[in-house]
């Protein structure tokens, strides 16, 4: 570390002013002090300007400029992400979900394995669900990419965010990102007539599903908190137009008996 | 992942041109397999020629009534085009049972066929693997072996194939269409693309270094009607085979007239079962005939010391499939 000759933050007085602005922030205890040892008293002030005149979180996101020694093989790519594009230099082995997540701020599109196993990268790239974290930025010149930031029409939630909302479509919500996309996609893919290796015939167009093919269709994408019921329901409502209450309820004795002694 | 660089050919031509004609160069089809080996430190290119988007990604018709595959077009949209579910139902059927949508929706055709395995001995960089490193010693050999192949085999490698997509390829039929740098092209048959490990297990196929997949031929439709591929995995969805069986079948009334027979995830290669279709013509269709061609598909199955319930299972599975093929109507 390098030695400063700031004075700590336990030795700087704080004007109430500042001392609301952070605790408006959320930045408590060892945070705050290193907060206040990267920041000068005039740095906070100024912090307060935007952050009470408008959302400091919504304002467009901005690229840094890369080390340039991190970029052994420099590319430029225009990636056109929800309608905005972004001009961006990016190094080969840049995947899309590290130029999403580490340089365009939007952090919607989760990292969980960065192997193509969980999903919860899910993006969808021309219209179709891919995984962002298996495919490189430079794979993606005059693409459009939605993510989930995307998908809400103004403050309007888009059909699927907010079946996911009425079914408890999650718990912990990491996975949700990936899922919405996933599912947002597979409706489309149902409206095609798409079929499944769980479809009867294949020779058959698929466009009513069934609960065993959106449980095949979103094999996909992992929750590890186990909310399934509640996606495929959330995806069933939107997909059948047809409102419904949630439908979980605790098993009876005697179901609970059946599972018991079920081979 | 290591640095490489990034080329971004405009037709197959400079694609070619471009690639190294040594190990160093990849092509990067959907990159589902090979992005992934990259972050694993398993393959280590210098150069990656993207060919996801040369322009073979059309499904057109051949003078022999048969249906040629671009190389570039992806799985999804090749599974479910309208000719291939009308006239290659077990093709689709085969490749939907792989991945998942969004893998799908990025691997291409030519991709497929050369996906490498998924031994976990070629996964874990600090173990021995002949495959990833020639020379170190096949791990599986002795050790954890219990997904490894049945046939084929060699002491210095008991991997197998992980494609479902290729298993219905043997069963149909189907022949490789490959670019060469000089602008010339050859066919390959598809029991002859992929090989046996023997004392080379770092070549999975024939392809010579540099050569360029352009489209999967499929002859005239065959089974169109009777046709099933039965997976069997260790969870019901996004999971590789412990084995697979592709079957199409002719039949005239209960009597078979034509099989195409394959098995996957039990060799180096997707198992092409010549003498079990020849051996099911003229039969007729039942559960007694299925077994009999069943115990003659793992008649010479060389288990290792973790893998003998493949045996059994694989019997069971490529009964299942012939029974469900044959129910069809």
């Amino acid at each position: 570390m390098k030695p400063s000759n700031q004075p700590s933050s336990q030795d700087r007085k704080l004007g109430k002013e500042e001392e609301q602005l952070l605790d408006e922030l959320g930045i408590f205890g060892q945070s705050r002090r290193t907060f206040l040892n990267q920041m000068s008293a005039a740095g906070i002030s100024l912090m307060a300007v935007p952050y009470f005149t408008s959302d400091v979180f919504a304002q467009a996101p901005k690229a840094p400029d890369l080390d340039p020694e991190s970029l052994l093989n420099a590319l430029e790519v225009n990636l056109k992400i929800n309608g905005d594009t972004y001009p961006l230099q990016v190094d080969s082995r840049m995947t899309l979900l590290d130029a999403l997540r580490e340089r365009l701020n939007l952090t919607g599109s989760k990292k969980g394995c960065d192997h193509g196993q969980c999903g919860a990268c899910t993006v969808l790239i021309d219209g179709k669900r891919k995984l962002s974290c298996l495919t490189l930025s430079a794979t993606c010149k005059d693409k459009e990419i939605t993510t989930v930031e995307g998908l809400a029409q103004g403050t309007g939630l888009h059909p699927v965010q907010a079946a996911f909302l009425k079914h408890d479509g999650f718990q912990c919500g990491y996975c949700t990102p990936g899922q919405i996309c996933s599912a947002v996609s597979l409706l489309d893919e149902a409206k095609r007539g798409e079929v499944s290796y769980v479809t009867e015939n294949v020779k058959d167009e698929v466009t009513q599903l069934s609960d065993k093919e959106i449980r095949e269709r979103m094999s996909g994408n992992i929750c590890r908190c186990g909310a399934y019921n509640n996606i495929v329901q959330a995806i069933q409502e939107v997909h059948s137009g047809k409102a419904e209450m949630p439908r979980w309820e605790f098993a009876t004795e005697q179901e609970l008996e059946a599972s018991r002694t079920a081979e | 992942m290591r640095p490489f660089q990034f080329h971004s050919p405009s037709n197959a031509a400079e694609a070619l041109q471009k690639h190294s004609r040594d190990q160093k160069t990849h092509y990067l089809g959907g990159g589902t397999n090979l992005i992934d080996l990259m972050k694993e430190d398993v393959e280590r290119p210098d150069h990656l020629i993207e060919v996801a988007d040369l322009p073979f990604k059309e499904i057109t018709q051949t003078a022999n009534g048969g249906l040629m595959l671009g190389a570039t077009l992806n799985n999804t949209e090749t599974a479910n085009h309208k000719l291939v579910r009308k006239n290659y139902p077990l093709l689709t059927m085969a490749m939907l049972s792989a991945a998942t949508e969004q893998i799908r929706n990025m691997a291409t055709n030519g991709g497929n066929l050369l996906q490498r395995t998924r031994c976990p001995y070629y996964f874990e960089t600090s173990m021995p693997c002949n495959k990833r490193e020639p020379g170190s010693g096949c791990g599986a050999l002795n050790g954890a072996n219990s997904k490894s192949a049945l046939f084929g085999w060699s002491e210095s490698c008991v991997a197998t194939h992980p494609s479902d997509m290729c298993v219905a390829l043997a069963a149909l039929n189907a022949k490789v269409h490959v670019g060469q740098a000089d602008g010339s092209s050859r066919v390959i048959p598809f029991t002859e693309f992929h090989r046996l490990p023997g004392d080379q297990p770092e070549k999975d196929t024939n392809l010579e270094t540099g050569e360029l997949i352009t489209g999967i031929e499929l002859p005239e439709s065959e089974f169109p009607d009777h046709y099933y591929y039965y997976k069997v995995r260790e969870r019901s969805s996004y999971a590789f085979a412990l084995v697979s069986a592709a079957v199409g079948l002719q039949m005239q009334g209960n009597t078979i007239t034509k099989a195409g027979l394959a098995l996957g995830k039990v060799a180096h290669k997707p198992w092409k079962l010549e003498n079990v279709e020849r051996y099911l013509e003229g039969k007729e269709a039942s559960l007694s005939t299925f077994e009999a061609a069943a115990d003659l598909a793992f008649e010479d199955a060389q288990p290792l010391s973790k893998n003998e319930y493949k045996i059994e299972l694989g019997k069971k599975t490529l009964v299942q499939a012939l029974v469900r093929a044959a129910a069809r109507s």
